[in-house]
């Protein structure tokens, strides 16, 4: 079925800050390593989370879509087991799918008997020492012996000016500058089976950076993304905007939308701001996607009073007079919660609990019930929320 | 009243539009999405890029005192505001500290002759052939770029011999009883007036009177180089002659130029003046205004065929005006033509950014992946909104790049022969 979608985006969503790696469960509390048998208990302890909109189902679908979606990144994994890959400070973190660029970060069980972390003098954002010496300290949950890993540092063959990150993966996009590098890598290697590089691999010709390495140094190459901003999100960005146009979905970059127009329940319209003035933007079905707290999907009055700007629908979280914050900075945030409530389909509720309009649906971080950062579950919701009431819009209108 | 700046500085902020973009800065959490977007720090290290130089520099910038040059790097192509989800202004951020780095340092003649294409314009015009002639000459190239510093491969487009204006006085108005004022710019003036003769065409055929009044140059190529008194006089005096028309819409088919009348002015020039905010509300794009037209059911639609591949590239000041793809949505009405969507956001140009001897190589870079994608595509014209981008990519390209409007304009009369190659 056609659909003639429109995206009003306030700047450019967090993509580009993000890893790249699609997240679905990694923690509910304990660690989990398989997704879809974690998921039913997790859902009965957590009847508020935002997977319930979706279902074990829509989350299998969702990542389903995802991998045809973005098929030229190579996408792999699924909801069966988690896989475990290097965190930039040399942690191990539970992820679902990895893009191509990483496959071989998967450190479960004796995944390679030893890895060389290859980082460029002068890029202040990847210490190989540091990630090397904390990977040898990790044993992979999945069973098996210890990591292996050594660090080594090349200098960069450009100027220092290229050391920040578009620049370099600009740089390694050109095959004389792979070479350099690849270089002198070399003689660190020794038996080492895998190399980890800073995830900067080029970005529209990571494909090719990517083979050329591993061609080059003959063994298993993967990114380790760090600070922002983080090339492998940068590409996912990138090829889900293609995807959108080539649907003939249209994204509005830079605008806002600013209020909405409800009739008999209905929504007709969202305003939204143009250089000069608003303009209203007719809608069969609207999806709020305006993200969570960090966002400004949802706000917090001076008084304590939550509020969810654009709409004025009613947020559950921490009241006021509550605690909003834990002064332990890792420990249970109440606002970290904050968020609409929706019904089964993912329709936010008014204060009668009510859906607050027929053709009113919401998607991602704005959703109540939910903590991404500790339950690892941020791309997860995203995708399954929005997989799943597309597919209630879509369902709908026929 | 909420501390919080409206990240697209709505109408009402007139008065003080020029200091909320500066006080925007503050929203910045160096997340480095600008940086990554930024088609200029990938291409130089010459600009360390729109965080580093906007949010971060500036608040080191205090009076005309600036850390460093690099704000002279930036093209002003706005993208960094765009995918900003704070709501930072950083392009407007860094168009101001350009300014006040330009009035300790001086600008050079070489930009103040490039900030005034109605004053070449003017000069070129009793003497067209002799110019043009010339100007397409490599020896007088390496003159000009030794002498003056307009690097000898830009693209400079031909004067015409007649202005636009000049047609339009002799041109009987159309009957109709709804009237638009026609804001043509420059451009169409001095270089492209058979531009102007079909947007005046398209507009009747819509059954519109359409008003010429005298008007003259925006500023914005004055403000892009740094040049605000002169930039404000410019569009002062502008606003004064376009407003006279009351309540009429104002349309503009110069998409850059159309921005200076909607937002730039107030919140780049800060320029606070009743006519502007008058002008501004009723300000359109041509192909806003007719697809708005369309909606309401009101645009005509005997449009014939035209047998053409086209590959449209939406120039960023065109995105700037945050109205989506109206061209696109409009000629999909065409039938037989097709539309490729071109993939990038800038060609580098930037106006008179890639004009500049020591900026050109940039310009060229950044535009490199758009000449590639057209080249790529092969298609019998490309199609841009905003004249300098046209320039620059036909010069890189070879091939014929039209505004849509010519498109639209051959769709009403009757198909006929595909665009031809400049020059």
């Amino acid at each position: 079925m056609k659909v003639d979608a429109l995206v009003i985006a306030t700047g450019e969503g967090s993509l580009p800050l993000a890893t790249g790696t699609i997240d679905v469960l990694g923690y509910s509390p304990g660690l989990v390593s398989s997704p879809f048998e974690a998921l039913p208990t997790f859902l009965h302890a957590n009847p508020e989370h935002p997977y319930r909109i979706a279902g074990i189902d829509g989350v299998e679908h969702a990542l389903a879509w995802l991998a045809e979606t973005a098929e030229s990144l190579g996408y792999q994994g699924g909801l069966v087991r988690n896989r475990w890959v290097p965190t930039v400070l040399g942690g191990l973190r539970p992820t679902s799918m990895l893009p191509r660029s990483m496959v071989s970060a998967d450190l479960h069980a004796n995944a390679h008997a030893e890895i060389v972390v290859a980082g460029i003098r002068g890029y202040r954002d990847f210490h190989p020492a540091l990630l090397a010496a904390n990977l040898s300290l990790a044993t992979p949950p999945s069973g098996g012996r210890t990591i292996r890993a050594r660090a080594t540092e090349v200098e960069w063959p450009g100027n220092s000016s290229d050391l920040v990150p578009f620049r370099l993966a600009r740089r390694l996009e050109e095959a004389a500058v792979r070479r350099e590098i690849a270089n002198r890598i070399r003689p660190s290697l020794g038996g080492a089976t895998a190399v980890a590089m800073p995830a900067l691999l080029g970005r529209e010709r990571w494909d090719e950076v990517h083979r050329d390495l591993e061609g080059r140094l003959e063994r298993d190459v993967f990114e380790v993304p760090g600070l922002p901003p983080s090339l492998p999100g940068l590409r996912l960005s990138d090829c889900l905007r293609r995807a959108l146009r080539r649907a003939g979905g249209r994204l509005l970059l830079g605008s806002s939308a600013v209020s909405a127009t409800r009739v008999d329940g209905e929504v007709r319209s969202v305003t939204v701001t143009q250089a000069a003035r608003h303009t209203e933007v007719k809608a069969g079905f609207v999806i709020l996607a305006t993200g969570g707290f960090a966002a400004g999907g949802i706000a917090r009055d001076r008084d304590g009073t939550l509020r969810e700007p654009l709409l004025g629908l009613p947020v559950h979280g921490p009241q006021v007079g509550a605690e909003p914050t834990s002064p332990r900075f890792l420990g249970s945030q109440p606002l970290d919660r904050a968020g609409v409530r929706t019904d089964p389909t993912g329709r936010p509720l008014d204060t009668a609990g009510e859906p607050w309009a027929r053709n009113l649906y919401a998607a991602g971080a704005v959703l109540a019930g939910a903590v991404p950062w500790r339950e690892k579950s941020g791309e997860g919701v995203a995708l399954a929320t929005a997989w799943a009431v597309t597919g209630a819009i879509l369902g709908g209108a026929q | 009243m909420s501390a919080r700046v409206d990240p697209m500085g709505s109408s009402d902020h007139l008065e003080s539009g020029a200091a909320l973009v500066r006080s925007s800065l503050d929203a910045c959490i160096k997340c480095t999405i600008c940086e990554s977007a930024c088609p200029f720090a990938v291409a130089t290290p010459l600009f360390p890029g729109p965080k580093t130089v906007g949010p971060q520099a500036e608040r080191f910038r205090s009076g005309l005192s600036s850390a460093d040059w690099s704000v002279d790097y930036c093209s002003g192509c706005g993208i960094c505001s765009r995918v900003c989800p704070q709501g930072v202004r950083i392009a407007e951020i860094n168009a101001q500290a350009r300014a006040r780095l330009k009035e300790r340092t001086g600008i050079p003649l070489r930009d103040q002759l490039l900030a005034r294409p109605d004053v070449m314009g003017r000069l070129g015009q009793p003497v067209a052939p002799l110019f043009n002639r010339a100007v397409e000459t490599p020896a007088v190239r390496t003159i000009m770029e030794r002498t003056l510093g307009i690097h000898r491969s830009a693209a400079i487009p031909r004067v015409s011999p007649r202005t636009f204006q000049s047609w339009s006085r002799r041109h009987p108005p159309a009957p109709g009883p709804d009237r638009v004022v026609y804001f043509h710019g420059c451009s169409v003036n001095h270089f492209e007036p058979r531009l102007g003769r079909m947007v005046v065409a398209v507009l009747e055929h819509q059954g519109l009177r359409v008003d010429v009044p005298e008007q003259g140059c925006c500023g914005l190529p004055l403000q892009s180089n740094g040049n605000f008194p002169a930039a404000r006089r410019y569009l002062t005096r502008l606003a004064h002659r376009l407003a006279a028309a009351a309540d009429v819409s104002v349309i503009a088919s110069s998409t850059s130029c159309g921005l200076m009348l909607k937002r730039e002015g107030r919140e780049i020039l800060g320029v606070d003046d009743p006519a502007l905010a008058d002008v501004s509300r009723r300000t359109w794009d041509i192909f806003e205004f007719l697809r708005d037209l369309h909606e309401r059911g009101l645009l005509r639609t005997d449009l014939q065929p035209v047998d053409l591949c086209v590959a449209y590239h939406a120039p960023c000041q065109q995105q700037n005006h945050l109205m989506g793809k109206p061209a696109i949505d409009i000629l999909s009405l065409v039938p037989g033509l097709r539309i490729i969507e071109l993939e990038r956001d800038c060609c580098g140009v930037a106006g008179t950014y890639g004009l500049k001897r020591e900026k050109h190589d940039i310009s060229m870079s950044v535009g490199e992946d758009l000449f590639h994608d057209i080249r790529g595509l092969e298609p019998d014209a490309v199609l841009c909104d905003s004249e300098t981008c046209r320039w620059q990519i036909a010069k890189a390209t070879g091939y014929p790049v039209v505004h849509p409007v010519e498109i639209l304009h051959r769709a009403y009369s009757g198909g006929g022969r595909p665009p031809r190659a400049r020059g």
